[in-house]
């Protein structure tokens, strides 16, 4: 990596009209395209080390993931979560505090809409109504959730990552102690749950398609929190809390209050994704909410660079991944684990391709003949 | 049929996989006007357990002509599976879906199944009725508690003590009918035979399953089973710790050079040949398929150096026995609170015994 940066000319110092936001906006694209063009070299690489083809293998991540209709809606439909639970580490991140409890409060969440559920379903409340509280159920559940975490760290001194990931496995009995015991659906014999909600009471697909509306609405949450992080007072305060906390106290800024924002935001977005687990995909809360959603939204948001407008192209990438590890494994005769291999790769090539930020007086003339 | 709208753009990318498809080389393009049958396991295909005896008997399917085979391994019990069966049937052409694991059944192969009446699909465990599910849905099964009883046999005449060891996942009824057909068989051979029983609760728990079977070796017991979804760790530890073992799902021989007696198998390769078979002929496939010894469903693995002479010979008997309809289950049985569950003789596949919900009086455990 260090390489090609180096071998970029120096010359050709073209100025551009663009505004001051442009410049790091495009370096991010253009360092993050070249360390996923890395990640598939060296993974080419590995498959050709064990006799593989690489160009059999992105023809089928193509297909798998984007080719037809239907790989392409495969591919939302993973995504879906994945916006959310990316969200919900990138947010804490532009504060400083690394969480990776989303797991925890999507859990949570999606057990909190399926319990609340149960009575308002059973007493024929209309469906819209059911599913705004059940939504407002798991994000407050999610949010409260993580914001224990923030609060600990704030108050306590408690490090968050620690007490994020300690949450997520509570938040995982909890839900296993209610579903297998006092809430659990007597007719759920072979896999214990909750009390379906219902077909009519279930959020549809997207009309047309068969993803659901959990896509949509993560897509409107990252535009949303991209101009509250970027475009308010309060953004700019978390920010600024985020580059140096004691300079932020300094300033007055209420540090507390801004830690425990954010990491309720966190917790809320991936409350909602455990609520669309529930109302759009299993229509109950069981063990197939703790889908590892809440684990792949950190590297969600870590190559999306913590930017929640990014982390929406990121996670749609992941989704096709995922489609395609299928595809792959059947047509190629690969272990499931290669897909997770080229996760990793991309992982911590990116993690190297840090350290060409902040040469962007020598990257940026050459990004942008690009 | 998938809800899919053809709007200019998905025509547009409908178009562009075209191309892709084009330029993907001859051996990768889409089967057609064949049997693809696309298998989905919930775990490694070489956990010399579940996942493996499905996986050995798709390898001697791959064989009959004109059936391809497309498996995927570690899908889990989630949202994953239907994904993973949908491309199966959108990108593979597959016609017809396996679904190996428990958990695949309840939403995601009923919801599918109502999506893609084209595509048949099929499940392992006896859980389709026909009054409540779609019927290109259905269930296959192996009685395998059949070659437990013959297990049972083998080890009550293999054991000084007389104190099996049973390490098990779930107090479902197939693992409890599994843990008392060992007993009964057993208790065939030798009267005093009991079993002693703990559950790990999850079909996979490999440190679980070692510190069960090291503590039933510590409890006595000279033998050990298992119903798990990979016996490897349990059949591993009793070698080690240097007592007898019989087997589970697969064959464990390998593994116990020393101690092995012999182990219950299923036999899938029967119901997909059948499979393969009836849609090749353009056949309807059975909805349910289930058996066990009197139609080449289930099998013992070769016995090892554990079984004793006349294990083998009571063993034989009994494998005889059950090929020709001796039932397992002949009453007056009491459970092991003392309660009478079972009065006359039961046929062996009697659906009352599908139900199973007790452990029988001489299996030392609970289900609670």
């Amino acid at each position: 990596m260090a390489e090609t940066a180096a071998a970029i000319p120096k010359s050709a110092p073209r100025a551009r009209a663009a505004g001051p936001r442009l410049g790091p906006a495009a370096e991010v694209v253009c360092i993050v395209a070249l360390a996923l063009i890395a990640s598939a070299i060296l993974f080419s690489l590995f498959l050709l080390v064990i006799g593989a083809s690489p160009i059999t293998f992105f023809q089928l991540v193509w297909l798998g993931g984007f080719g037809t209709a239907f790989s392409f809606q495969n591919t939302l439909q993973r995504a879906a979560p994945l916006i959310l639970t990316g969200l919900a580490f990138a947010i804490p991140a532009r504060i400083g505090l690394t969480m990776i409890g989303a797991e925890g409060a999507l859990v949570i969440g999606g057990f909190a809409s399926a319990a609340i559920a149960i009575p308002l379903v059973t007493s024929g409340a209309p469906p819209v109504l059911t599913l705004a509280i059940m939504a407002s159920a798991a994000m407050i559940a999610g949010g409260l959730w993580t914001a224990l975490a923030g609060w600990l760290r704030h108050a306590r001194g408690v490090n968050e990552t620690i007490s994020s990931l300690l949450l997520t496995y509570i938040a995982i009995a909890i839900m296993f102690f209610f579903v297998e015991g006092a809430l659990r659906d007597p007719g759920s014999a072979n896999r214990p749950s909750t009390l379906p909600i219902g077909r009519e009471t279930m959020i549809g697909d997207i009309p047309g398609t068969s993803v659901h509306w959990g896509l949509l609405v993560g897509i409107a949450l990252a535009g949303a929190l991209w101009v509250l992080m970027s475009r308010t007072t309060f953004g700019f305060a978390a920010r600024l809390t985020g580059g140096n906390p004691r300079a932020a106290l300094a300033q007055g800024l209420p540090v507390g209050t801004l830690i425990v924002a954010c990491a309720a935001i966190a917790g809320a977005c991936a409350g909602l994704a455990g609520f669309f687990e529930v109302a759009a995909v299993h229509g109950q809360a069981n063990a197939a909410l703790v889908a590892g959603y809440g684990f792949t939204g950190i590297l969600v948001a870590f190559l999306a660079r913590q930017n929640p407008l990014a982390v929406v192209p990121v996670a749609i990438l992941f989704g096709a991944l995922a489609a395609a590890g299928g595809l792959v494994q059947r047509r190629m005769d690969l272990p499931d684990a290669s897909v997770l291999v080229l996760q990793g790769i991309i992982f911590v090539v990116l993690l190297a391709s840090e350290t060409l930020y902040g040469r962007a007086k020598i990257f940026r003339p050459a990004e942008e003949g690009r | 049929m998938p809800k899919i709208e053809f709007s200019r753009r998905s025509l547009l990318k409908a178009g562009a996989a075209g191309l892709a498809a084009a330029t993907l080389p001859a051996g990768l393009a889409r089967a057609q006007g064949s049997v693809v049958i696309g298998s989905v396991y919930v775990g490694p295909r070489a956990d010399f357990g579940w996942n493996q005896a499905h996986a050995m008997a798709m390898d001697i399917i791959k064989g009959v002509p004109g059936v391809t085979v497309i498996e995927e391994e570690n899908v889990p019990e989630t949202d994953a599976v239907a994904q993973t069966m949908e491309s199966m049937i959108n990108l593979d052409g597959a016609n017809v879906i396996l679904g190996t694991s428990f958990g695949y059944f309840e939403p995601f192969m009923v919801d599918l199944a109502a999506r893609y009446p084209d595509v048949q699909f099929r499940h392992a465990a006896p859980l389709w009725s026909a009054d409540k599910h779609p019927a290109n849905l259905g269930s296959y099964f192996c009685y395998l508690n059949q070659a437990h009883y013959v297990n049972g046999v083998a080890a009550g005449l293999s054991s000084a003590s007389g104190k099996i060891g049973f390490v098990a996942a779930k107090p479902i009824p197939s693992v409890l009918s599994n843990i008392n057909s060992v007993l009964l068989g057993a208790r065939s051979v030798n009267p005093n035979a009991t079993v002693q029983l703990i559950f790990t609760g999850d079909w996979s728990m490999p440190v679980r399953e070692a510190e069960a079977a090291n503590a039933l070796v510590d409890a006595g017991c000279d033998v050990i089973t298992c119903h798990v979804d990979g016996p490897k760790v349990v059949i591993e530890t009793a070698e080690a710790r240097g007592v007898k073992s019989c087997g589970h799902n697969a064959s464990q021989a390998a593994l116990a050079p020393n101690g092995f007696i012999t182990g219950a198998e299923y036999k899938w390769e029967t119901i997909y040949r059948l499979y393969a078979d009836n849609f090749a002929k353009g056949e309807a496939l059975p909805n349910v398929v289930v058996g066990g010894y009197h139609n080449d469903m289930v099998q013992n693995t070769a016995f090892g150096a554990g079984a004793t002479p006349e294990a083998i010979a009571a063993a034989e008997a009994a494998i005889e026995g059950l090929k020709a309809g001796k039932p397992i289950y002949v009453g007056p049985l009491n459970d092991n609170a003392g309660n009478l569950v079972i009065e006359g003789e039961k046929d062996n596949y009697d659906p009352e015994l599908d139900g199973m919900n007790y452990l029988l009086d001489g299996v030392v455990g609970s289900i609670t």
